[in-house]
């Protein structure tokens, strides 16, 4: 891995329901593979991809790896921001609580336990993904 | 301008394949730098080299082959999207007993590491997608 800067503000723009397309499982390994360069990572779901959060979920009969799990370990790959869009889970029939809770330990707080996710609405997503250097978009 | 290039869809199926060849060409005559292009998703059916598309229709992988030549372009096909869809080369093809590679000339197989880098080391990187 090249361990000298840059370091960028990459942010993975995940749009996509989990199982309709592969797109979130291979977003998902881009996201893994980014945090390994050390870079300033986020997360962002909205439309249909607020549903990749969704807990409970059981692939089990669609014949497709789960790979929902794995969002659970986002914070010790050092991803410290998931944004999620309240405008598109209240436009799906979703509420905050039917999302997999995210945390993350805060080595500069005594690693306290915090929240991972950050309820944000579409005029506060444009100004974040303005803020980065390099938006993936899936 | 140092572009870093994203290609996820498939030839044919979706405009993006052909609208980042599109970009790419137009940049590099405008005289802008290509960093690298990276094929994601069905994106790495853009390399291969048995597509025969009727005569009549762009033959867009080869357009990229011709591309990557005359400008020394890096085309990156990511390793594991690459495999789930049967796009090898041919010592990934004999690593896997396979008969058959099928990676148009010009492109390489690589990690989604490239990816990154591209993302890193380019002043924009673009995604072409559905």
């Amino acid at each position: 891995m090249p361990s000298s800067p840059p370091t960028k503000r990459f942010l993975c723009v995940n749009r996509k329901a989990p199982h309709g397309t592969g797109y979130a499982a291979e977003a998902l390994e881009a996201v893994l593979m980014t945090a390994a360069f050390d870079q300033r990572l986020s997360l962002a779901f909205l439309d249909d991809g607020v549903y990749q959060l969704v807990q409970g979920q059981d692939t089990s009969d669609i014949g497709l790896k789960h790979f929902s799990a794995t969002f659970k370990a986002l914070g010790d790959f050092d991803v410290r921001t998931v944004y999620v869009d309240v405008e598109s889970l209240e436009a799906r029939g979703l509420t905050p609580s039917d999302l997999l809770p995210l945390h993350y330990e805060d080595e500069a707080d005594d690693w306290a336990v915090k929240d991972l996710i950050q309820w944000v609405t579409r005029a506060q997503l444009a100004e974040i993904m303005d803020a980065q250097d390099v938006v993936l978009s899936f | 301008m140092k572009f870093g290039i994203m290609v996820n869809t498939g030839p044919y199926t979706h405009q993006a394949a052909h609208t980042a060849y599109q970009f790419t060409r137009a940049a590099l005559a405008s005289g802008h730098e290509i960093y690298r292009v990276f094929f994601y998703h069905d994106g790495v059916h853009n390399a291969s080299r048995l597509t025969v598309p009727p005569q009549d229709e762009n033959n867009l992988i080869q357009q990229w082959s011709d591309l990557a030549d005359a400008h020394n372009l890096d085309l990156v096909v990511c390793v594991a999207a690459a495999q789930r869809r049967g796009l090898l080369d041919a010592e990934t093809a004999a690593r896997h007993g396979k008969d058959a590679h099928n990676l148009a000339p010009g492109f390489r197989i690589s990690g989604l590491g490239q990816l990154v880098e591209a993302g890193i080391e380019a002043d924009r990187l673009l995604v072409f997608g559905d």
